[in-house]
């Protein structure tokens, strides 16, 4: 236990389970996600943190106080605020003549700027815009890519992962099929990428599966890419590293068919099967004389179930 | 599921069949619609993570033009890729939770799309001296009981422990060996605060020996492996010779192998002469060269070369700093280093004033 091996210890409970919270776990907790205005975000900016904090809630922080920082030339205040924090998700939201209603979305490892992507705002759907009925807080949403965009351009990709990530949730074993509420899609196109979030309404059909019908619901984002400050493919292998602990252990001797039968295996010593204990028929026995002659051969008797 | 799929088919059927009805008669009551949908690429899904990736291009022609227009495509869209990714939940197996009136519940399977993590994964810690002696000894954990009989069950340690509060005894037993006039509690207080300080003093030793196991580098190893330099060779030569019971005096040495004077210990306090009748060339030769030294006008200490290399000096422990730290980013804290506006006011001043301050520093050593 880490919060036990510091040189001074925590004295209450309270400082020890904050430690053992923060500290490297081999499952780790929902990722974070601080939300942090720069040194002139305009109103739209603002909005855009606002709606998407209402998204992410209980797993963000909005910061309500402007930092003039710039993340692309020196990370190290923002590698603060995460470490203090806790938050290893961040978006930046600035604005300024060069890059109007700049978004910067990155991720940490270790406390350190793993990835980064400025991303510039075209359009803007605000959630209070959109007069809806909206999902509940903290529902986990459905995401869609949609766009080949995704697969082909390594950028692309790269923000695929990190718009998982940002956007995915707490991981759970099982999932209530009514409360499959809200779905965030996302397509590129024309080197733009449109993100919308939708209520799913689930109608009647005909048979198990229900038909969706979707209402609009805010945020909706015309986004397109600005820089990239991608980390370098060892840093990302090394961040991608799963401990062995957590990998299913394989049960041997245990074989699955099509069918879906379970087949096991026995492992059996050499068996001499004249000494077999079996079932004796008393009309079958040998008569004393003619097991003396027979001169200890092997008796044919039948092995009836092994 | 075959039978679900052939039921989809024939209320498509069904549905196809009722939408082909002559216009004039009055229309037939809106039927639920299918839930089948069309797609050139399969989709990819990823259940546990409640993902789905559609490598289809999307439709231009339909999502051009901003406007209203627009925003029904791309509902369009994503009506059909949350139709496909909801008929993947539903072929989940489920279950009622909460018993047979519970909500159904799907039972997710692992996400299988990978992202990096936050932290690193947790590192094993190296054990204690206790532990490393338990092992050896073949000492197993034996699990003790939170309660113990006293009278009844009191707890073991804590609140109202049994055995009484040790702080509060109020009888002490003069051991029969004992001094009479000797103070037995101050005795028992000052015992406790060793023992307390013992092991305060353990526990920072194994810290500082996890601490040091965790951060060395380990050492070139002294047996022979296929792949030592000649340096590693040397190394382990110079220590075959040093581990005698004389450490290495009188061992007999190669025709041409250097007479090595032994390591200071602590800074080597004793001063070394020459032998008082050796080389005479030799001594002449030095003799004439400190001579020369005195006379010349150049100073015997180069300052450019000695400041040129106090900054080499520098630069390397500077460098191999942030290597250690960041030695995990490679080529990316090379690229950072690289770009232009990355720090380089700052640099780039102190690179300015460096030469400067490192002159006035190489003066003043001079003097001392």
């Amino acid at each position: 236990m880490d919060a036990l091996e510091r040189v001074v210890k925590p004295k209450t409970k309270r400082a020890k389970r904050f430690l053992e919270k923060r500290e490297p776990k081999l499952t780790e907790n929902t990722k974070n996600a601080m939300l942090i205005k720069g040194g002139n975000a305009n109103l739209t900016v603002t909005e855009v943190l606002k709606d998407i904090y209402a998204v992410k809630k209980p797993f963000a922080v909005l910061y309500k106080k402007k930092n003039i920082t710039r993340p692309f030339e020196d990370q190290t205040s923002l590698e603060f605020f995460s470490k203090k924090s806790d938050c290893s998700l961040f978006l930046f939201g600035s604005h300024n003549k060069k890059r109007p209603n700049n978004l910067i979305i990155g991720r940490m490892f270790d406390y350190h700027v793993l990835d980064m992507i400025e991303l510039g705002i075209e359009n803007f759907v605000s959630l209070k815009d959109v007069k809806n009925n909206k999902c509940p807080e903290g529902t986990k949403p459905m995401l869609i890519f949609a766009g080949d965009m995704f697969d082909l351009n390594e950028e692309y990709r790269r923000l695929k992962n990190l718009l998982i990530d940002f956007f995915r949730g707490p991981t759970v074993p099982s999932i209530r099929l009514a409360g499959l509420e809200h779905v965030l899609h996302f397509t590129a196109l024309d080197g733009k990428i449109y993100m919308r979030s939708y209520r799913v309404l689930l109608k009647k059909s005909g048979c198990k599966i229900p038909r969706i019908e979707l209402e609009d619901i805010g945020p909706s984002l015309d986004l397109v890419m600005r820089r990239t400050h991608l980390a370098s493919d060892d840093l990302y292998k090394l961040s991608l590293k799963q401990p062995k602990a957590l990998k299913p252990k394989k049960k041997k001797n245990i074989s699955h068919d099509v069918f879906g039968t379970t087949y096991g295996r026995i492992h059996m010593q050499k068996q001499d099967l004249s000494k077999l204990q079996t079932r004796k028929m008393k009309g079958l026995r040998k008569r004393r004389a003619e097991k003396s002659a027979q001169d200890g051969g092997i008796s044919p008797k039948k092995a009836k179930s092994a | 599921m075959a039978a679900a799929v052939r039921v989809e088919e024939l209320l498509a059927a069904a549905a196809a069949g009722e939408r082909e009805a002559p216009p004039g008669e009055p229309q037939p009551p809106p039927q639920p619609r299918g839930v089948s949908v069309e797609k050139e690429l399969e989709l990819e899904f990823d259940l546990g993570n409640l993902l789905a990736l559609d490598p289809n291009p999307p439709p231009a022609a339909g999502l051009r033009g901003a406007g209203p227009r627009r925003e029904a495509g791309l509902r369009a869209l994503a009506r059909d890729n949350v139709q496909l990714l909801v008929a993947q939940l539903w072929a989940l197996p489920a279950e009622r939770a909460g018993g047979a009136a519970g909500p159904l519940v799907a039972r997710l399977p692992e996400p299988s799309c990978r992202l990096p993590r936050e932290k690193p994964p947790p590192r094993p810690r190296p054990p204690t001296r206790w532990e490393q002696f338990a092992r050896l000894k073949g000492i197993r954990r034996r699990k003790r009981s939170s309660l113990v009989w006293d009278e009844q069950w009191r707890r073991r340690w804590g609140y109202r422990r049994a055995g009484g509060d040790p702080a509060r005894s109020w009888l002490v037993e003069v051991p029969a060996g004992a001094d009479p006039e000797e103070d037995q509690f101050a005795k028992k207080r000052q015992e406790k605060r060793e023992r307390v300080a013992r092991n305060e003093f353990n526990r920072l030793r194994n810290l500082a020996c996890a601490h040091r196991a965790a951060t060395t580098i380990p050492a070139p190893p002294l047996h022979p492996t296929g792949h030592q330099s000649r340096e590693e060779l040397g190394l382990a030569a110079r220590v075959a010779r040093v581990s005698t019971a004389s450490l290495g005096r009188f061992q007999p040495r190669l025709p041409k192998e250097p007479v090595e004077l032994p390591p200071r210990g602590r800074g080597g306090k004793k001063r070394r002469f020459q032998p008082v009748l050796g080389d005479l060339a030799a001594e002449r030769g030095r003799q004439l060269e400190l001579l020369r030294t005195m006379n010349s006008k150049k100073p015997a200490l180069d300052i450019t070369r000695a400041v040129n290399k106090q900054l080499r000096e520098e630069d390397a422990e500077a460098a191999s700093a942030k290597g250690k730290k960041r030695g995990q980013r490679g080529k990316r804290g090379r690229r950072q280093q690289q770009r232009p506006g990355r720090g380089g006011k700052k640099s780039g001043a102190r690179r300015q004033q460096r030469p400067a301050g490192g002159s006035a520093g190489g003066g003043k050593r001079k003097k001392a």
